[in-house]
């Protein structure tokens, strides 16, 4: 019984999702970078006078 | 912002957790010998048997972050069990599919409702549950208090998915590796890849962490602009 065909999607399978959710985790990464760099750029309302 | 050293550390830690999952594609694929009766497939075992030892870990993480949060009411410990909470369902995720093909080319079926494997399937909905609370809550507070509680009542599951082989009769292969049931050639392959799944399960929690922890100062900033 080889099944080759079984080994190769799951080791597929499992890389896919591995590198899917570090992926996910760039693309959040970035997008809070962008939003934190926007917040520190716009004009506070609490300035002081 | 991570100084000079930190980012060293970082660097050092993602080359090394590289290095690993090359050295457990190595020792799975090539290195353990070819199961007499199962052959190729059992190879799958140097995978599953891995994530799901990162799945238990990940959830202990959860519970004991859930605690220390409640306890303390720090956003670091409830940052930490929330990302080890995602990462764990990732990887329970995963533990479901690589057993479920493993289970069509051992018995030819793709599940089977056996103890083991409906226990997985409840602790995999206990913690997507977690996760729906934390993306469902009106309030931060309130979904951190929620799924704190969540996260400690579900580690119920983790004991009795580990057990369930023991207690109740199973389809699913038995303990083999605390048994001497494995050659040793294939247990250092398994060990590797433990090894190799625990590391990347750090560093994928870590920046998962980092990122809830940022998630959380730009809602603060921006409360504190709105008042």
């Amino acid at each position: 019984m080889e099944n080759l065909g079984y080994l190769f999607a799951i080791y597929s399978i499992v890389w896919a999702v591995i590198f899917g959710y570090v992926f996910y985790l760039y693309r959040k990464q970035r997008k809070l970078r962008r939003e934190m760099d926007s917040l520190r750029d716009s004009p506070s309302k609490q300035e002081p006078d | 912002m991570k100084n000079g050293r930190g980012k060293l550390r970082d660097d050092l830690l993602v080359g090394m957790g590289f290095a690993l999952m090359l050295a457990a594609l190595y020792m799975a694929l090539v290195y353990a010998p070819t199961e007499k009766y199962a052959g190729a497939v059992q190879r799958i075992f140097y995978f599953h048997v891995p994530l799901a030892w990162v799945g238990f870990l990940a959830f202990l993480v959860v519970f004991i972050g859930s605690i220390l949060y409640l306890w303390k009411r720090s956003v670091i410990w409830d940052s930490i069990a929330w990302a080890s909470a995602e990462v764990g369902v990732v990887f329970t995720s995963l533990v479901l599919i690589t057993g479920s093909i493993w289970a069509k080319a051992a018995w030819g079926i793709w599940w089977t409702w056996d103890a083991r494997l409906t226990a997985t399937l409840v602790l995999w909905f206990v913690y997507v549950a977690y996760l729906m609370v934390r993306g469902y809550a009106r309030e931060e507070s309130q979904g951190a208090r929620l799924s704190a509680v969540l996260g400690i009542v579900g580690f119920i599951n983790v004991p009795i998915v580990a057990l369930a082989i023991n207690l109740w009769r199973t389809q699913h292969p038995t303990a083999l590796i605390f048994e001497g049931g494995l050659a040793p050639t294939m247990l250092v392959a398994l060990l590797v890849c433990v090894v190799a799944f625990t590391v990347l399960y750090i560093l994928l929690v870590r920046q998962a962490t980092s990122l809830k922890i940022l998630e959380s100062d730009i809602e603060n900033m921006k409360n504190l602009r709105l008042e």
